[in-house]
């Protein structure tokens, strides 16, 4: 880490050490000398040696303290349960929904299957044992992504600071943090997303400092990686929308910079401009939608995800009730029929024998909408004044038309759907929807007039083509699902109501599923195929829609993201009883406090930095280096620490803590750059340069040793605690729970 | 539009360093209203002692410059306001939300609005005051004639003045940002002719009142900039810096949209201030000063102003009210009336033997009490789950004698209170007895009811079966200072940890059914993830236990309690807990019928119907001059298509338009579309209901921007003389176009007057504006 240079004791240091030479004021030559070797294209021959060696150290390191004890515990660990299943589920290729883009679970199941997992663990949920199923394969890969973040953070800090020392500090901080082991170790999608973020990071920085080549090999590398490493961040959680942003606003300051150099031609910009545009906005959209591509193409047999998407999609299903099957096309009255709601992820149309609650509307039969396929969806279709037997084949076939007024009997409880000016149980100002009335004889408030969207009077209804809407007669409300999940009493399904703002959202409109009736001829549904785009469009919806309704309940403590950088409260992996095998995911805290200090270290030094350089103030070459790297450096890894950590404030859904990690590498990375910095200014002020040498590796050394002593002391979080909680005395982590609120 | 002036002084968001001498005579906007003309500066004494013989010997003359103009739009602007604004004599729109604090505000009672802080109520409820409301009126529907009682006129007063008042100030923020008196009238005129401004301004609502303080808020600050280069640390410089800060903190008094606008000028402090920084002309002890001045003046004040509003609301609102329960129990004691009657004079310290009664800290659900009755929970569930069959321990939302527990020692067995009384600390262990019962407070490793992850609390009943009581409670003081800290009647915050299972006693915001009568379930949390209302308690009604026996103490349970000591919260205790409740009171999400989304605003694809006469087709309409709301949308796209324009250009290095034109051009584009893109964009962003005039601020500052883009036109991309002119007469005709369209729908701005069906079916420009046609 030191420039080696003969005769280091002496006091006169010769102008040819370290290749420093250069004019400046004399007065400022000795005294404001800086130690580690201020940033220059030509680093001193030993750092350069010493950069490999550093690298292979550091990805040592990293690579051993993420492979560490990998295989405990042989259990289920906290969301193991989805991302495992969701593994299986693509050695499997049954289709199945979930809020992420597929590519996170896609590599996953990949490398389960290279491994030789045969996709047979059902990961039901926390805890279960893996037994004689090979789980490692998945585990080690996850890890070995984990691992990566290490060099990838050194060389990125290398790369924007110069400095070794700093972007050792950062390895440092994030190998010797429980956290990132932690969340490493696991099948979960985090390693893999955070592999994207920072490769895509890596590689613009990259690509930054080949700005002087442009065109050149390595510059196009840097470039087209970077593109292809947003479409992995973006593929793996839409998190990864912060890391793109990053990027772009990069690339907009940088390109904003090239028409402002006047020895460009406009042609020469042009190219830039379209170089970019290509490496960073095809590209990835195009690896984007492969990824989807690969997806539904895998995925083909029916699962359970099937009642999240459209009618047409389903039918695309291997083994779903709408694939290859043939249903009358046209409605006639005695059909029987399911509606489905046209909201994404809409439910169908649903009954069954319970009651609404006493205080909610009117003690009759509840109506909801229910995701998933089952007998009660069923509904016979009836005309609203007379009850002839429909399936006597005397009476003539009489089809629905548009503007008819129709009757829906429950098939199960013989029940009308039925509406009356009862506020509706969650949304008090639409009215309540019930199933009344005995063997389908209710009364006037059971009739509906059907109409589809965009047709004249008297036409025929299409069977999951046509979009319906049901306009009680009575009232004139509107059939429609609000999208609110009912309580306990209504089996947590969706609530139906019939709304009075007539307003033609999806929410109101319906289309005819399922369709049976003998007496109709049959006609095949593959007319229905959905094109790439719209799948494409429907699922993006469908996982939009999933991701904004995770919303947190009324007292439920919930994790906000003002816990994250303080290290408020972790995530409990595995483990809760005295004799369990616990896991902890909790960041190393004295790192933690660290980086959080220096944010706001940060933000000091940079805003004097700004101002100094503001007022005109003259400054050494060494300081003009100095507040490059705080400026430009330190600016870019901020801006990355702000975009992934500012929108959760935002954001309405459930929060955890391993939210915060992305943003918390960026925050790693400034904490190598700012604290080098610092000392290296620091250490200016002591003359002669020996001492200032001496004092500027004491303190890097007091940090890294305060580092791993802490991981000495908290690596049980991660590597697992057995026997006594902290609370107890005798517990090897007792006098460590530092924090009331966190659960060791 | 063509007479700009040539040498106008620079109003620059850039740095203003290279461009030192720029001479003063030219820049100062002529004639303002009522300015004195300043006397030329003192000659030598003896030249001195001449002209004070030659004012004895000429008449004493005071030359006064009136601007015609802006008098002028300020007479119609009020006229345009003012005229007939006590009808129609009904309750329009929200006048019935509002109404209700003003009505609230007259009888001093209490109450929480969600929607914003109360400045704006306030401001209203001073129209009621001056016009001596005694609040007595029913604000129940839209469209109840008002009783006599009731001064219209005067309740919309204040929203109408400030209304009018921004016609002059349109004006003269034009000038300020030195564009020419044509703009400026340009921009009064069209102000003038907004109908949905006009409509908004003439009934008791806030939008007009926010709107004249952040357009306050703005002029100020251009005054204060404009004087900065010249007469820094002057009178006037203080006085328009003091009152930026002054309207802004009004302007987020009123409603929390203003803080965009706060936001903005912050923002443009912060950058005219960092090109001072890089000024060389000043030193670095006068920034400091101008640093200090800004921060008293844009931060200090506001924030000031900010907690002297809530003060004023909670100096004024001293009764018990309708949303008390939403508060605390220390809050409510506070109040006269309603707690403060029972809790009058209890004893403060909880010791053993103390009677109390357990209030949730959370209030939601619903309020409500720990509550035991002799009923025990059902041997077995609808899911098939067993009980413990013990007594049912629940949360109950009113005051009833079964809500009384007692304080007990666990070593010993009395339940009164000795004498001198054993306070209760944190980390203490009781018991906790029902008052009623006597049965001791329970819980242990049997699911709960409803959510099952939790552990059932009962009463202990003893069947001797192998299921032992499990009844000490670790009573923790969750807001104590130390840790002998003593638990307090009210202001104690306590959670009840149990000492056998760890587990946390906890309201789980889930009803029973049935046979636990609808009360919420109480359940002991083990799984205790950190700090959470629904797990903290406080002692709302408190006395010393006196009765040994049970009969007796039945009685003493049953009457009211009695004792004197008298609580008061501090006003910052008070504020804290008041803004939290603002900000995080959540009203259930309503659907509207003429709620919209931000992006029917700029096209303007809704309306909102604000009153129906009963009987004839007389209505009021929130809807704007479709003229103006189209020009200001081009205009904001020309804006923005020319800046970048420019910008890419200027890139190059090639410049187009010269470097004053051009610091023009940004600076009056930062504030005018800035203002627009700050008072907009944020709804995107926003979970409520939405209406139309939530965009009325941001249409204000995009009205602005339309003359200054006219000017620009007029002056930079037309040269030539026959272009010129015929520009001028285009911008005649549309001129005469807004006028025309503001006559066409004065009928539902103004309610006046009534007309016929076919007449409002023409109005309906739009299929999706909702006019209300009576039906025959």
């Amino acid at each position: 880490m030191r420039r080696a240079r003969p005769g280091a004791g002496a006091l006169r240091m010769p102008a040819a050490g370290g290749g420093q030479a250069r004019p400046g004021p004399p007065r400022h030559r000795e005294s404001r000398r800086l130690p580690g070797g201020p940033a220059r294209p030509a680093a001193p021959p030993a750092q350069a040696a010493a950069r490999p060696a550093a690298l292979a150290f550091v990805t040592l390191l990293s690579f051993a303290s993420r492979f560490h004890r990998l295989p405990e515990p042989p259990h289920v660990c906290w969301d193991e349960t989805h991302f495992g299943k969701m593994g299986s589920y693509y050695i499997n290729r049954t289709f199945f929904f979930d809020v992420h883009p597929p590519l996170g679970k896609m590599l996953i199941g990949l490398a389960g299957y290279l491994s030789g997992y045969d996709g047979t663990f059902p990961f039901q949920k926390p805890g279960d044992r893996y037994e004689q199923h090979s789980y490692i394969g998945m585990r080690g890969f996850c890890a070995f992504l984990g691992s990566c973040l290490v060099p990838f953070a050194y060389l990125t800090v290398l790369e924007l600071s110069k400095s070794l020392p700093a972007a050792l500090l950062t390895a440092f901080i994030l190998i010797f943090d429980t956290g990132c082991i932690t969340l490493s170790q696991y099948i979960l999608l985090d390693p893999i997303l955070m592999f994207f973020l920072m490769a895509a990071v890596l590689s613009m920085v990259k690509c930054n400092s080949c700005a002087d080549r442009p065109f050149s090999a390595s510059w196009w590398f840097w470039l087209s990686l970077t593109g292809v490493n947003l479409a992995g961040a973006m593929g793996v959680k839409f998190v990864g929308l912060f890391v793109v942003l990053l990027v772009g606003l990069n690339t907009i300051y940088d390109l904003w910079n090239l028409l402002g150099n006047l020895s460009l031609s406009l042609v020469t910009f042009g190219k830039h401009l379209l170089a970019r545009a290509l490496c960073l906005i095809v590209l990835p959209l195009a690896l984007y939608m492969a990824m989807f591509a690969v997806h539904f193409t895998v995925l083909n047999k029916s699962g359970p995800g099937d009642g999240f998407f459209s009618s047409a999609f389903q039918s695309q299903l291997v083994g779903n009730n709408l694939h290859n099957v043939s249903v009358p096309e046209h409605l006639a009255y005695g059909s029987v029929v399911t509606m489905k709601n046209l909201r994404m992820a809409g439910g169908y149309l649903h009954s069954h024998w319970h009651l609404y609650p006493e205080g909610v509307g009117a003690r009759q039969q509840q109506v909801t909408a229910y995701l998933h396929k089952d007998l009660n969806n069923l509904w016979i279709i009836k005309k609203h004044d007379s009850d002839t037997d429909l399936s006597n084949p005397a009476v003539p076939v009489e089809f629905v038309r548009h503007g008819d007024i129709i009757r829906l009997e429950h098939k199960e409880t013989s029940r009308n759907l039925h509406s009356h000016q009862h506020e509706a149980p969650l949304t008090r100002k639409h009215f309540q929807v019930t199933g009344y009335g005995i063997n389908g004889t209710g009364d006037s408030n059971d009739f509906w007039r059907i109409e589809v969207v965009g047709r004249k009077a008297g036409k025929l209804i299409k069977v999951l083509r046509s979009q319906v809407r049901l306009t009680h007669v009575a009232t004139g409300c509107i059939l429609g699902s609000s999208g609110k999940t009912l309580p306990k009493w209504g089996w947590e399904q969706v609530e139906v109501t019939c709304t009075p703002y007539l307003k033609d959202t999806p929410n109101s409109l319906w289309n005819f599923e399922d369709h049976i009736n003998p007496r109709l001829p049959n006609i095949s549904l593959d007319v229905l195929k959905p094109s790439f785009a719209e799948i494409l469009l429907e699922s993006h919806m469908v996982m939009i829609r999933g991701n904004s309704g995770l919303k947190p309940k009324d007292n439920e403590v919930t994790s906000k993201p003002w816990h994250w950088p303080i290290n408020y409260q972790g995530l409990r992996f595995s483990g809760v009883n005295e004799t369990d095998y616990r896991v902890y995911l909790l960041g190393n805290p004295v790192i933690w406090w660290l980086n959080l200090v220096t944010i706001g270290l940060y933000l000091l030094i940079a805003v004097s930095t700004a101002v100094t350089l503001k007022r005109g103030v003259q400054l050494t070459s060494e300081h003009k280096e100095l507040s490059r790297v705080v400026l430009h450096g330190g600016g870019q890894i901020m801006l990355g620490w702000l975009l992934h950590y500012l929108p959760f404030f935002m954001m309405g859904r459930v929060l955890y803590f391993h939210h915060y990690f992305p943003a918390m590498l960026f925050s790693s990375m400034l904490t190598g750059i700012t604290w080098d910095t610092l000392l290296k200014f620091c250490a200016g002020f002591f003359s002669p340069s020996t001492i200032s040498r001496k004092v500027y590796g004491g303190g890097f050394l007091a940090l890294v040793l305060l580092i791993v002593y802490s991981f000495y002391l908290f690596h049980p979080l991660s590597y697992g605690m057995i026997g006594p909680m902290a609370s107890d005395p005798n517990s090897p982590m007792a006098g460590l729970r530092w924090m009331d609120s966190w659960e060791f | 539009m063509t007479c700009g002036r040539a040498g106008g002084r620079v109003w620059a968001l850039s740095s203003p360093q290279g461009r030192g001498s720029w001479s003063r005579s030219l820049c100062l906007p002529r004639g303002t209203a009522g300015s004195v003309v300043p006397l030329p500066p003192s000659p030598p004494f003896g030249e001195t002692f001449d002209r004070m013989l030659g004012i004895v010997k000429k008449p004493f003359v005071v030359a006064v410059e009136i601007n015609i103009s802006l008098v002028a739009v300020t007479v119609m602007g009020l006229m345009s306001r003012l005229w007939g604004l006590s009808y129609p004599r009904a309750v329009v729109f929200d006048e019935v939300y509002y109404g209700q604090f003003v009505s609230l505000y007259m009888k001093r009672i209490f109450f929480v609005d969600d929607s914003g802080p109360p400045f704006g109520h306030m401001l209203l409820a001073l129209g009621g005051y001056l016009g001596g409301f005694d609040g007595n009126f029913l604000w129940n529907r839209i469209g109840a004639e008002y009783s006599m009682n009731v001064p219209v006129w005067s309740l919309r007063l204040l929203p109408a003045l400030a209304g009018a008042l921004c016609v002059p100030l349109a004006y003269q923020i034009l000038i300020e940002l030195h564009f020419s008196h044509c703009a400026a009238l340009g921009a009064a005129l069209l102000i003038l002719l907004e109908n949905s401004l006009v409509t908004q301004s003439r009934f008791m609502l806030l939008e007009s009142i926010l709107i004249f303080f952040i357009l306050l808020a703005v002029l100020s600050y251009l005054k204060f900039y404009n004087l900065q280069r010249h007469s820094s640390f002057s009178g006037s410089w203080w006085f328009w810096l003091l009152l930026t800060g002054v309207a802004c903190s009004c302007a987020v008094g009123v409603k929390y949209m203003g803080l965009f606008t706060y936001m903005l000028l912050l923002a443009v402090t912060g950058l005219h201030f960092w090109h001072m920084i890089g000024d060389q002309n000043f030193s670095n002890v006068s920034l400091v000063y101008h640093f200090l001045a800004r921060g008293l003046a844009l931060i200090l004040i506001p924030v000031t102003m900010y907690l002297s509003f809530f003060y004023v609301h909670l100096t004024l609102l001293y009764r018990s009210g309708p949303h008390d329960q939403i508060m605390t129990s220390a809050f409510q004691a506070s109040l006269e009336g309603g707690l403060a009657r029972i809790t009058q004079g209890q004893p403060l310290e909880v010791a053993y033997g103390s009677q109390i009664t357990l209030r949730n800290v959370l209030g939601k659900p619903v309020q409500c009490w720990l509550h035991s009755h002799t009923n025990t929970y059902p041997i077995r569930y609808e899911n098939g789950r067993g009980s413990s069959h013990q007594q049912q321990v629940t949360c109950y939302p009113f005051k009833d004698v079964n809500n009384w527990w007692i304080v007990k020692d666990p070593g010993m067995q009395q339940l009164v209170v000795s004498n001198p009384p054993r306070p209760v600390r944190h980390g203490h262990i009781v018991q906790l007895v029902h008052g009623i019962t006597t049965r001791y407070l329970n819980t242990h490793d049997v699911a709960a009811p409803i959510s099952p992850h939790s552990q059932e609390v009962s009463c202990y009943i003893d069947y001797n079966i192998s299921m032992p009581a499990q009844n000490l409670w670790r009573v923790e003081i969750v807001n104590r200072e130390s840790d002998t800290d003593l638990w307090k009647t009210i202001l104690s915050e306590v959670r009840f940890v149990h000492v056998n299972t760890s587990a946390v006693l906890k309201l789980s915001g889930a009803s029973l059914p049935e046979w636990g009568y609808r009360q919420l379930e109480v359940v002991g949390e083990k799984l205790s993830k950190g700090y959470h209302q629904s797990m903290v308690w406080n002692v709302e009604e408190h006395r010393y236990g006196k009765s040994q026996g049970q009969k007796d103490r039945e009685v003493e349970l049953h009457s009211p309690t009695q004792m004197d000591i008298s609580k008061n919260l501090s006003f910052m205790a008070k504020f804290t807990e008041l803004q939290w409740k603002i900000l995080t009171l959540k009203n259930e999400e309503t659907e509207h019928k003429y709620s919209s989304s931000p992006l029917d605003w700029i096209t303007m694809d809704t309306n909102i119907a604000y009153w129906l006469h009963p009987t004839s087709g007389a209505q009021i309409h929130l809807l704007g001059n479709v003229v103006t709301w189209a020009s200001a949308d081009v205009a904001a796209l020309i804006y923005t298509s020319l800046s970048l324009w420019y910008l890419v250009r200027r890139q190059r290095k090639i410049y187009d338009i010269p470097e004053d034109a051009w610091q023009l051009w940004v600076s009056a584009g930062g504030i005018c579309l800035g203002g627009w893109a700050v008072n907009y964009l944020p709804f995107f962003l926003m979970e409520k209901t939405l209406f139309l005039y939530h965009y009325l601020p941001a249409l204000t500052f995009q009205i602005l921007l339309i003359p200054i883009v006219l000017q620009h036109l007029g002056n930079h991309l037309c040269r030539p003389p026959l272009l010129k002119s015929m520009f001028s007469a285009l911008v005649i005709a549309w001129f005469s176009s807004i006028y025309l369209v503001y006559c066409t729908f004065s009928p539902v701005t103004y309610g006046e007057p009534s007309l016929s069906v076919p007449e409002l079916k023409d109005l309906r420009w739009k299929d999706s504006w909702n006019i209300l046609i009576r039906k025959q």
